[in-house]
């Protein structure tokens, strides 16, 4: 074929036939009807699978009848299109189950006595029961954690926004990045490391907070520092013009006009490690027993208390994961869309 | 192959932001057609309906008839994957594929095309880019990312890319603004050569430009403020600038607004 | 100086005094924070020593865990080879359906739909991992078994699908709960690259004529590729990293096999979650040893992106 062929033809026909509404509902509504033959005749089943199924020849079928009338060009097109809208579902679809599955599970036991009972005596294939013990622990450790990661890591934010210029605040700032990378089963064995067996201490809600804030500090630092960064130095050079310090500039100016934006970061930071299991599995140990003091002995924790029902190989105490599992994502999932939208409105207004 | 661009009733929207308004208009053929007027009065949206570039942006509509050779563009079944293979188009900034070399940067939409043909493809890269004046400059490192060459050399390679596939109209979207002097002279020179060959539309900013390079010159402007953009009025390029028919042209022309 | 009167020198004098303070607290902190990174490789090797000395086998090639039994004996080799695995695995699920979300939420789907699929996908990052443990284990592991065995039946002659007839609690398993965990990380890096891309090369690769596949294939993918690869790279780093969720879904063992459908498989982490409460002074030792390993990982994967990275926005800068 000559160039010139190649531009005629095509100039010449502006119009490409194309598979109209009509044959894309032909296709799916056949590809639909052979896969209940199939399903019928043949010993396969399972909702999920005819899904599958029906998509994956759904996506063949139009290719194929694509490729035939649009040509290879339109049908290959045609293929990305469906692949990416089934990953899309691929994606979604495990929220959906985990979410559904939750609910389903968890609200089958959940109840205002789950809820205010410990597990103390209660043996593993008892009904009766409850978090008590782990949603106290959890609310301590997490809130030893906020206490110590957000100042913390304010203030290395502020250092990198505000103070930093050399080889020093790079440094700080790539080590950041690789904190952010830091499994958080090794965040817990650093403090079990350092503070239970270096130092002697027991296990508690405090040292499960240390490995917390580990966790909470690169989050913390890089949500800030995005924040400070877009405050415009507009304010900062009107504050000093003023001969207003530095310091007091930082705190009472630019802090401030960030806040919204840092209370988002850290709320989803608070989001993340509450639903850390492993760093507290060798730190905190977990406790049948409800132990109000966060700074001596093992605590329990929501976590915690999920992956150990789940170990048990007994329906009611998997049951009783279910529903901590219930109350953990709810904590979560609220402070997470509590987050966003703040964020939402924050970026409206600026 | 270069062919006539009509336009009739053609007004555009972008949702409910109506853009432009009753554009009538017929480019014609082997000739440069340029569109002037103040920014924001729609110049670069009616260009861009002529390759139905404008349906890029979401929610982006057009009413009224766009014909090629008498061909409307939108009706249906039209392919616009097709309008844009026939019409070209060289945009403000310069902008070549960076990883791609300068050799697959001009035989990008041929390759598209599905043609592999090796000395076909050598060919044409040659041939393009001699008829884009870059040739010379290049022909020793066609290898090279095409984001290497310089500003102007980059606007060459983009007309390269766009006369590659022989299109029927070439449309340029303000194709000197980002260039230097010297390189807009080049570009200039270079749309006088492709006029023997090719229909070009040119939208630009610049009068002189206009009045250098065109034969023809819509002027565009807005109704009123807060109201779509309209052609005033389209003429030989002679007579726009020394004998309007509007008022509004010569205030603008002679520098009273704009 | 000199002349200055005294009080307006003394407020000047506190006034920088605040300041100092203040920045000093500021890059103290900074400090602090290499500290603590230094003081993790530190403690993790002060306490991985004692163990590794009791160790009368090979620590990297050992495949067995009885670091308490006399003689102690533990290695990394069967651990080490099953996270590896298990997040492989993973990165192939997840990164494929995680670059399609990441273009369907910037190119493909419509302004209404994109924003909260984007969102949902987010959703799922902030599940905690046990969670998505619990729905392994419950959910997914019993409905593994008729597709494993699907699977093995037409496709058991790959190595990577025989097996010795049971189903379940599989490296298999463990990898497409992990990939679930990847694809909220993997997508929203990608994404955020993806609609980046210049509009310049969006428009030049339309105006020559392309689909919008040859437009993604041109202008987006090239330029987002250091987008994929970063986020690829931290997906590896969650999936590596990942232990309760494994600890869930794998019946544990030591060995070495590439029979991804059968149960068995151990991971880094997860042999942490699941030998900790059992393990004596060595065991304990042993375990802060394999985790100084996980961690030694993760840094080299870390770096090793950045490099890449790093080259690559160089060379496809214009």
């Amino acid at each position: 074929m000559t160039l010139v062929g190649v531009a005629s033809t095509v100039s010449s026909a502006l119009i490409r036939t194309r598979l109209s509404a009509w044959s894309l509902t032909a296709i799916a509504v056949g590809t639909v009807a052979v896969t209940v033959v199939l399903f019928a005749a043949t010993p396969m089943q399972g909702r999920v699978a005819f899904l599958l199924f029906a998509a994956a020849l759904y996506v063949t079928a139009l290719t194929t009848v694509s490729a035939l009338v649009e040509g290879r060009r339109r049908a290959k097109d045609r293929l990305v299109t469906s692949i990416v809208v089934a990953c899309s579902g691929a994606a979604v679809l495990p929220l959906i189950a985990v979410l559904g599955f939750t609910i389903a599970k968890g609200t089958a036991v959940l109840s205002g006595s789950f809820l205010t009972h410990t597990m103390r005596g209660v043996a593993e294939q008892d009904a009766n029961g409850g978090i008590y013990q782990a949603i106290i622990g959890t609310l301590e450790q997490v809130g030893l954690a906020t206490l110590m990661a957000v100042p913390f890591g304010l203030l290395v934010a502020i250092y990198l926004v505000e103070y930093s210029s050399g080889r020093f605040g790079r440094f700080v700032s790539f080590f950041v990045d690789v904190m952010t990378g830091l499994p958080s089963i090794v965040a817990g064995l650093f403090i079990f490391a350092l503070w239970i067996l270096a130092l002697g201490q027991s296990f508690s809600g405090f040292a499960g907070s240390m490995a917390l804030t580990v966790l909470m500090l690169p989050t913390v630092v890089r949500s800030a520092e995005e924040m400070l960064k877009i405050v415009p130095d507009s304010l900062r050079e009107g504050s000093y013009a003023l001969g207003i310090q530095k310091w007091v500039t930082v705190v009472r100016i630019v802090l401030p006009s960030a806040l919204a934006g840092i209370v988002t970061g850290v709320m989803l930071a608070i989001a993340r490690v509450t639903g850390e299991t492993a760093p507290l599995l060798v730190t905190v140990f977990g406790n049948p027993a409800l132990n109000f003091n966060p700074f001596s002995g093992a605590q329990a924790s929501l976590p915690l208390f999920v992956f150990s029902e789940a170990g048990l190989p007994n329906e009611t105490a998997i049951n009783r994961a279910w529903a901590a599992a219930l109350v953990l994502i709810l904590v979560v999932l609220v402070l997470n869309v509590v987050a966003r939208v703040l964020a939402r409105l924050v970026s409206v207004r600026s | 192959m270069a062919k006539n661009v009509q336009m009739k009733d053609v007004d555009i929207y972008y949702g409910k932001f109506h853009a432009v308004q009753g554009v009538n208009l017929s480019v014609p053929p082997r000739a440069v057609t340029a569109f002037i007027g103040p920014s924001g009065c729609g110049k670069s949206t009616v260009l861009r309906t002529i390759n139905r570039m404008h349906e890029v942006i979401p929610g982006a509509r057009v009413e009224g008839r766009v014909e090629l050779d008498g061909e409307d563009i939108y009706r249906p079944g039209v392919d616009p994957v097709e309008v844009r293979r026939a019409v070209g188009m060289v945009f403000q900034r310069p902008n070549p594929f960076p990883t791609m070399s300068i050799r697959d940067n001009v035989v990008a939409g041929l390759k598209l095309q599905r043609v592999n043909d090796k000395a076909q493809l050598n060919e044409v890269t040659e041939r393009s880019l001699r008829a884009a004046n870059l040739w010379n400059e290049v022909k020793d490192r066609l290898g090279k990312p095409g984001g290497s060459l310089s500003g102007g050399q980059q606007q060459r390679l983009c007309i390269a890319r766009a006369i590659a596939v022989q299109p029927d109209v070439l449309l340029m979207d303000e194709p000197c603004s980002a260039l230097d002097p010297i390189s807009t002279l080049a570009i200039e020179d270079l749309i006088g050569k492709l006029k023997q060959d090719y229909t070009i539309v040119i939208v630009t900013h610049n009068m002189q430009q206009a009045a250098r390079v065109s034969d023809r010159t819509g002027f565009f402007n807005l109704l009123a403020v807060d109201k779509p953009g309209r052609l005033v009025e389209l003429d030989d390029t002679e007579k726009i600038f020394s004998n309007p028919t509007e008022k509004a042209t010569e205030d603008y022309i002679s520098g009273r607004f704009g | 100086m000199s002349s200055t009167p005294s009080g307006e020198n003394l407020d000047r004098r506190t006034r920088r005094r605040g300041d100092a303070i203040f920045r000093m607290l500021a890059q103290g902190s900074g400090a602090a924070l290499l500290v603590i990174m230094a003081a993790i490789a530190v403690f993790l090797v002060l306490q991985a020593v004692p163990a590794l000395n009791a160790d009368t086998t090979s620590f990297l090639t050992t495949l067995k865990w009885a670091p308490d039994g006399t003689p102690s004996s533990f290695g990394i080799a069967a651990l080490a080879f099953g996270s590896v695995l298990t997040s492989l695995l993973a990165l192939l699920i997840s990164v494929p359906v995680a670059v399609g979300v990441a273009l369907a939420t910037s190119h493909y789907a419509p302004r209404w739909l994109a924003r909260p699929l984007a969102y949902v996908v987010d959703l799922l990052a902030a599940v905690p991992s046990v969670v998505f443990g619990l729905w392994g284990l419950t959910y997914l592991v019993p409905n593994i078994i008729a597709p494993s065995t699907s699977l093995n039946h037409y496709l058991g002659f790959i190595p990577f699908f025989a097996s010795n007839g049971t189903y379940g609690k599989s490296i298999f398993a463990a990898s497409i709960v992990l990939a679930v965990m990847a694809i909220p990380i993997i997508s929203a890096i990608s994404r955020e690259v993806f609609i980046q891309t210049p509009r310049d090369q969006v428009e030049a690769a339309w105006a020559i004529g392309a689909t919008k596949w040859e437009m993604v294939r041109t202008a987006i993918l090239p330029y987002g590729r250091s987008g994929i690869i970063s986020g690829t790279v931290l997906g590896f780093g969650r999936a590596i990293g990942e232990t309760i969720a494994v600890a869930l879904v794998l019946s544990a063992n030591y060995e070495i096999s590439l029979h991804i459908l059968e149960p068995g498989g151990n991971t880094i982490a997860a042999n942490i979650a699941t030998r900790y409460g059992e393990a004596g002074e060595i065991g304990r030792g042993a375990l802060i040893a394999s985790g100084l390993v996980l961690f030694i990982i993760t840094l080299i994967v870390n770096f090793g992106a950045r490099a890449i990275v790093g080259k690559n926005s160089r060379g496809g800068a214009s």
